[in-house]
């Protein structure tokens, strides 16, 4: 996987975004949070983009730390 | 001039409050939880900050359970408004302040039946008389931890044990005590902690909130207001999630960044150590005016039983009169009348008159206790 494949995850609101924000940064995994792609959801909010080579990390720390999301999205 | 009304909002304000409201407003600006720019999320990462701190002072397990308000009122009538239905019964102590009883008092109209139990003059709770109160529909214990009016302490933990074991709601009126009092959501068995930022947690007014623990069902729990949040924008309906579902409206931001800032500041000094030099005021304040023989303090007379705040009068003066002089003559601010709390001085005995209420800080000193002791002492000097 190239370094310009991305996943995002979305999420219920822009705070539960800050928390995925933290639980990833202190797992070391990059993330940026950034406006939901239209053709993902409606929503006017922010979601969670990480690399795609990251994604079973993430998820596991995540997981780990029992933190809510709605769903994951390769883009 | 000295500060004495701490207990009807703090000042002075750490360093850090105001220099993190400035950064707000200088560098920050926009509205957390909408858009998707760098500046809307930067001013979400403050508040999310706020909640963190506030949810690492409570001891409460998640940050999203926070949900903020304008001030501890909103707190409270979103839970007395949004839990109770007719037909429930609520039991209360009777020290409430106006915050709990105006709501309450009209949720009675609407068929929420309430027992208001009997605290001593002294301001003691007998935790037994709160399970001697519960009924079948018993379904709240709404408690405030400290009289807004003699400083007395609540037994909370005593009672939250109580509400536990009949399964039922535990609310927790914070205003005096959230920053000066240690307060453990989890120990104490609190299911809602409504606490308000600007006054021992020495934030900026226009904050507040409410800690919602995991046995209070979220959607019993009906919004005050509904509206924007930033969240599911495509739906009509009010988000069910937290703290969504109780923040509608864009938030305070900037007072939420001087929250944040002034519980972190709180941290750093340690609640013990706030605790401790609270203590040794109230002390030298209450022995000071007990040796005065034209004066009745009220209250615990205790420093340990109590919180910064003491109430008390000087014979054949009005505590305006006292209020008044003490500002005009001395330079000493503090609050005279019934402070929003009929109940408290119907309890004390001092209801319609009223009293002088001394409410001391962190930043206040033992010298300026001794100079307002001073200033008393020749108050009650002058009565003819």
């Amino acid at each position: 996987m190239s370094d310009n494949e991305y996943t995002v995850i979305l999420v219920s609101s822009t705070s539960h975004a800050i928390r995925l924000e933290k639980v990833l940064g202190s797992a070391n995994i990059a993330c940026k949070l950034v406006p939901v792609p239209r053709h993902l959801s409606s929503d006017c909010g922010v979601c969670v983009r990480i690399r795609r080579r990251d994604r079973d990390e993430a998820l596991c720390a995540i997981r780990a730390c029992q933190a809510a999301f709605e769903s994951v999205c390769d883009i | 001039m000295i500060y004495f009304d701490n207990a009807a909002t703090s000042w002075p304000k750490p360093p850090v409050v105001i220099e993190a409201m400035s950064h707000f407003l200088r560098e920050v600006g926009a509205s957390p939880g909408r858009s998707g720019h760098r500046q809307a999320v930067a001013a979400s990462r403050i508040v999310y900050n706020a909640r963190e701190a506030l949810a690492q002072l409570f001891n409460a397990p998640d940050p999203l359970r926070i949900v903020f308000t304008h001030n501890v009122t909103e707190a409270l009538n979103l839970c007395l408004q949004g839990y109770l239905r007719p037909g429930d019964h609520l039991i209360i102590s009777s020290l409430e302040h106006n915050a709990v009883m105006r709501p309450v008092r009209a949720l009675e109209q609407q068929g929420v039946e309430v027992t208001s139990v009997a605290c001593s003059p002294a301001g003691v709770l007998d935790p037994s008389d709160i399970e001697a109160a519960i009924r079948r529909n018993t379904a709240m214990i709404a408690l405030n931890h400290a009289s807004n009016v003699t400083g007395a302490l609540l037994p909370v933990a005593q009672v939250g044990r109580i509400a536990r074991r009949h399964g039922l709601i535990f609310l927790v009126d914070a205003a005096q005590t959230a920053g000066a009092y240690p307060i453990d959501v989890q120990a104490d068995g609190i299911d809602l902690l409504a606490f308000t930022g600007h006054k021992s947690l020495y934030g900026p007014t226009g904050t507040g909130g409410l800690v919602i623990g995991e046995r209070v069902d979220v959607n019993r729990l009906s919004p005050l207001k509904r509206g924007g949040t930033g969240s599911r924008s495509e739906r009509e309906e009010q988000p069910d999630f937290l703290p969504d579902r109780f923040e509608s409206g864009t938030l305070n931001a900037v007072g939420l960044a001087g929250l944040g800032a002034s519980v972190r500041w709180l941290m750093e000094q340690g609640i013990a150590a706030i605790r401790e030099h609270e203590i040794a005021l109230t002390q030298e304040l209450i022995a000071g005016l007990m040796e005065m023989p034209n004066v009745t303090v009220y209250g615990p007379l205790d420093a340990q039983k109590q919180t910064a705040t003491v109430s008390f009068n000087v014979a054949g003066l009005q505590p305006s009169e006292v209020g008044e002089r003490l500002d005009q003559e001395y330079g000493i601010l503090c609050r005279v009348g019934l402070h929003c709390a009929p109940a408290a001085h119907k309890t004390m005995g001092t209801f319609p008159g009223g009293a002088v209420r001394f409410g001391l800080g962190f930043f206040n000193t033992i010298e300026e206790v001794q100079t307002a002791l001073a200033a008393v002492n020749e108050l009650t000097g002058s009565v003819k």
